[in-house]
């Protein structure tokens, strides 16, 4: 879009219109007094005036305070009194224009001018795909610091100009266009490379459900070939965004329900998938077991709902109490009205025989004194606790709930995995279907090789553009590759790499943990979980002919391509 | 009435008047193209291109370039006076002053198009 360059430079001629037609006009006055006045000879006798053109050439020197005294002759009374003014026209003249180009160049127009010129240069030389990312909250931030770990590259718009500012100063390997303005206005998301051939996704992750409506819907009309991922908090946003087609609309608060239910089912299926969706290199999370029985859910808003009604589908319809303080019809199930902050409506509810609480209410402190005045009470409870600001996270890591939920967090996980591997929400689903056995040979099999911190999942496609080497192989017929192969180090066959194989698609059919001895077909698809430096080396076996070589056989071919040509 | 539009209006057509006043008369006869009309001419069209600065509008475009060429043709004409009088010492020949007159009048050409994009613009204003 050229109008952002072209308005760049119709701003600063508009502002400078003024100062310009004053220097000229103090320009034309002196040439034409000067002309006018008669000067004078060496002798005293009169002469006549200058011609234009060595009044031109005086006032040029002059009125740019050069001061080039060249003009032969000694002025006349007449011309000297002249001059007078006009050195002191010319010199208001110029200040006026020098004070107006200052102006200009603090000027907040001109500036956010000039920052929309360079992010849309930045933009368009972008060569590798991208996302655009709206809205850097506690969410946005962490999705960017993922991604630029990951290598992805991304644009960020934001409204606010204090988070920008901390992006600039902050630790990134990639230079990353960002722009202080609103994603909810189409030319903006357009600016950020809408409809450059390279960009991949949208992410709508602002603090509002409205604005994230607006991007989405901005998003599916101008260039409908791009995925959205937007974030919803109320259910009616969601159900919006999911009648024009969003590809994945994140929901954390059923999001967790999920999760918390996956986890009273199975600690390990629950483990599992924490542990392939949190941000790589942090640490592994710790299995949990919220308890069956009877539970306590405080605050009945969106997520004390969601979370209800995952309790009812799980058969605990009958245990549950809900405590709120608006007077709410919670579906038949029993309730009283009360912030539950105090210790008398928890007692009433029956908090000496309850197994669990859910502190749901959107106020931190408040959940914070819900599940400390709970804990006093029944000191064996499992307490899943609601976080809103990160701000708090220092109260939340003090009082140590059994689970806390941070919805930024949730959020951000859920759009990192769909974004770096888009087949894990499969692969999960799966998951969620497995017994806890099956569960525990997996992470049996996953944790040593990750040594303590979350590890990296990535997607390999076997076909002939993302692995050439391997599929140039697999092409001669006496080859048999097995998946083993990318399992296995290129420096030393002998010791194998620190990945894991979790799931493989063919044709549509899935196969959970493939087996080492498997034959990879062109169209595979494989889900891993290692490492980041074995990720690395795979890609090199994948695209390397001599590397694959070695692994296969033991035998160490070296040479370009040429020159085996040339030998054979 | 809008006083910035009286103020473009007036420079236009001051510009354009000038530029007629120098060019009319024989265009080999130094006596009727003065200095000072030439001057005034230039001065005047400068300003005329300073306040068309900052339109985005095609036509304003247009009204830009055509004050652009004026302002070249003029200034082109003062520098051959110039050149004539102070470099070469000629003094104005006929030819020198048909060259001069010559190159106003092909400002003066670029300045009737300004005038008539500045009445077009304002007939096409809906009432």
């Amino acid at each position: 879009m050229r109008i952002v360059n072209d308005s760049l430079l119709f701003l600063v001629l508009r502002r400078m219109r003024i100062p310009l037609i004053v220097m000229i006009l103090i320009y034309a006055i002196s040439i034409f007094g000067l002309v006018l006045i008669p000067g004078i000879d060496a002798a005293g006798q009169p002469t006549a005036p200058m011609s234009f053109f060595d009044a031109f050439y005086f006032i040029s020197y002059t009125a740019t305070t050069i001061g080039f005294g060249e003009i032969p002759n000694a002025f006349s009374y007449g011309q000297r009194f002249w001059v007078t003014v006009c050195i002191y026209l010319t010199v208001i003249g110029w200040t006026y224009a020098i004070l107006s180009i200052l102006a200009l160049l603090k000027d907040e127009g001109l500036h956010s001018a000039l920052a929309r010129t360079r992010f849309h240069r930045k933009v368009k030389n972008l060569s590798e795909p991208f996302c655009i990312i709206c809205g850097l909250g506690e969410t946005g931030g962490l999705i960017s610091k993922t991604l630029d770990q990951v290598q992805m590259r991304f644009v960020v718009l934001d409204t606010r100009a204090e988070p920008l500012q901390e992006l600039e100063l902050g630790d990134y390997q990639a230079d990353i266009p960002a722009l202080h303005a609103d994603a909810q206005i189409p030319g903006t998301l357009l600016l950020a490379g809408l409809k450059h051939p390279h960009c991949k996704a949208v992410l709508a992750v602002t603090n509002s459900d409205e604005a994230n409506l607006a991007i989405a819907m901005t998003v599916r009309l101008l260039n409908p070939s791009i995925p959205i991922i937007a974030r919803a908090e109320h259910a009616a946003t969601a159900a919006n965004l999911n009648s024009f087609g969003t590809n994945f609309v994140v929901d954390p608060y059923a999001l967790y329900a999920r999760r918390l239910g996956l986890a009273m089912r199975s600690p390990a299926c629950y483990q599992l998938v924490e542990c392939l969706t949190r941000v790589p290199g942090s640490p592994i999370p710790e299995p949990h077991q919220p308890p069956f029985g009877k539970w306590i859910i405080c605050g009945y808003g969106h997520f004390g709902r969601a979370i209800v009604n995952h309790l009812d589908s799980m058969g605990l319809h009958d245990n549950i109490h809900i405590i709120d303080p608006r007077p709410t019809s919670p579906d038949d199930h029993l309730s009283i009205v009360s912030a539950g902050t105090d210790a008398n409506p928890l007692i009433d509810a029956g908090i000496k025989d309850a197994v669990g609480l859910v502190a749901a209410s959107d106020n931190d402190i408040n959940n914070l004194s819900i599940a400390i005045t709970a804990r006093e009470l029944n000191p064996d409870l499992f307490i899943v606790m609601r976080q809103s600001s990160s701000g708090n996270s220092a109260l939340f890591e003090a009082f140590d709930a059994n689970l806390t939920m941070v919805t930024t967090q949730t959020v951000a996980h859920a759009c990192l995995s769909y974004l770096t591997t888009p087949m894990l929400s499969r692969f999960i689903r799966e998951v969620e279907k497995q017994s806890s056995d099956w569960a525990e040979s997996v992470l049996a099999n996953l944790l040593p090789i990750c040594s303590g911190r979350v590890p990296y999942v990535w997607t390999t496609r076997i076909n002939r553009v993302k692995t050439p080497s391997l599929t140039q192989k697999m092409l001669q017929p006496e080859h048999h590759v097995p998946l083993s192969v990318l399992m296995t180090s290129n420096r030393n066959r002998t010791q194998s790499l620190k990945v894991q194989p979790l799931m493989l698609e063919r044709a549509g059919q899935i196969t959970l943990c493939p087996d080492a001895s498997m034959a990879l077909q062109t169209g595979d698809k494989i889900i891993w979980a290692g490492s980041r430096e074995a990720w690395s080396e795979q890609k090199l076996t994948t695209h390397y002919t001599n590397a694959l070589d070695y692994v296969l056989t033991g035998q160490v071919s070296s040479g370009s391509w040429l020159g085996k040509y040339l030998h054979s | 009435m809008n006083l910035e539009k009286v103020v473009f209006g007036f420079f236009i057509l001051l510009a354009a008047t000038l530029n007629f006043g120098f060019f009319i008369g024989d265009i080999a006869r130094p006596e009727l193209h003065h200095v000072y009309e030439l001057f005034a001419a230039i001065v005047v069209n400068l300003i005329a291109t300073t306040l068309k600065f900052g339109d985005r509008t095609q036509i304003g475009a247009i009204h830009l370039a055509t004050s652009l060429v004026a302002d070249l043709q003029l200034i082109a004409a003062a520098i051959t006076w110039g050149v004539a009088v102070h470099v070469m010492q000629v003094g104005m020949t006929p030819e020198i002053t048909a060259s001069v007159v010559s190159l106003s009048g092909g400002a003066l050409f670029a300045n009737v198009v300004s005038v008539i994009l500045l009445i077009a613009e304002t007939l096409m204003m809906r009432r």
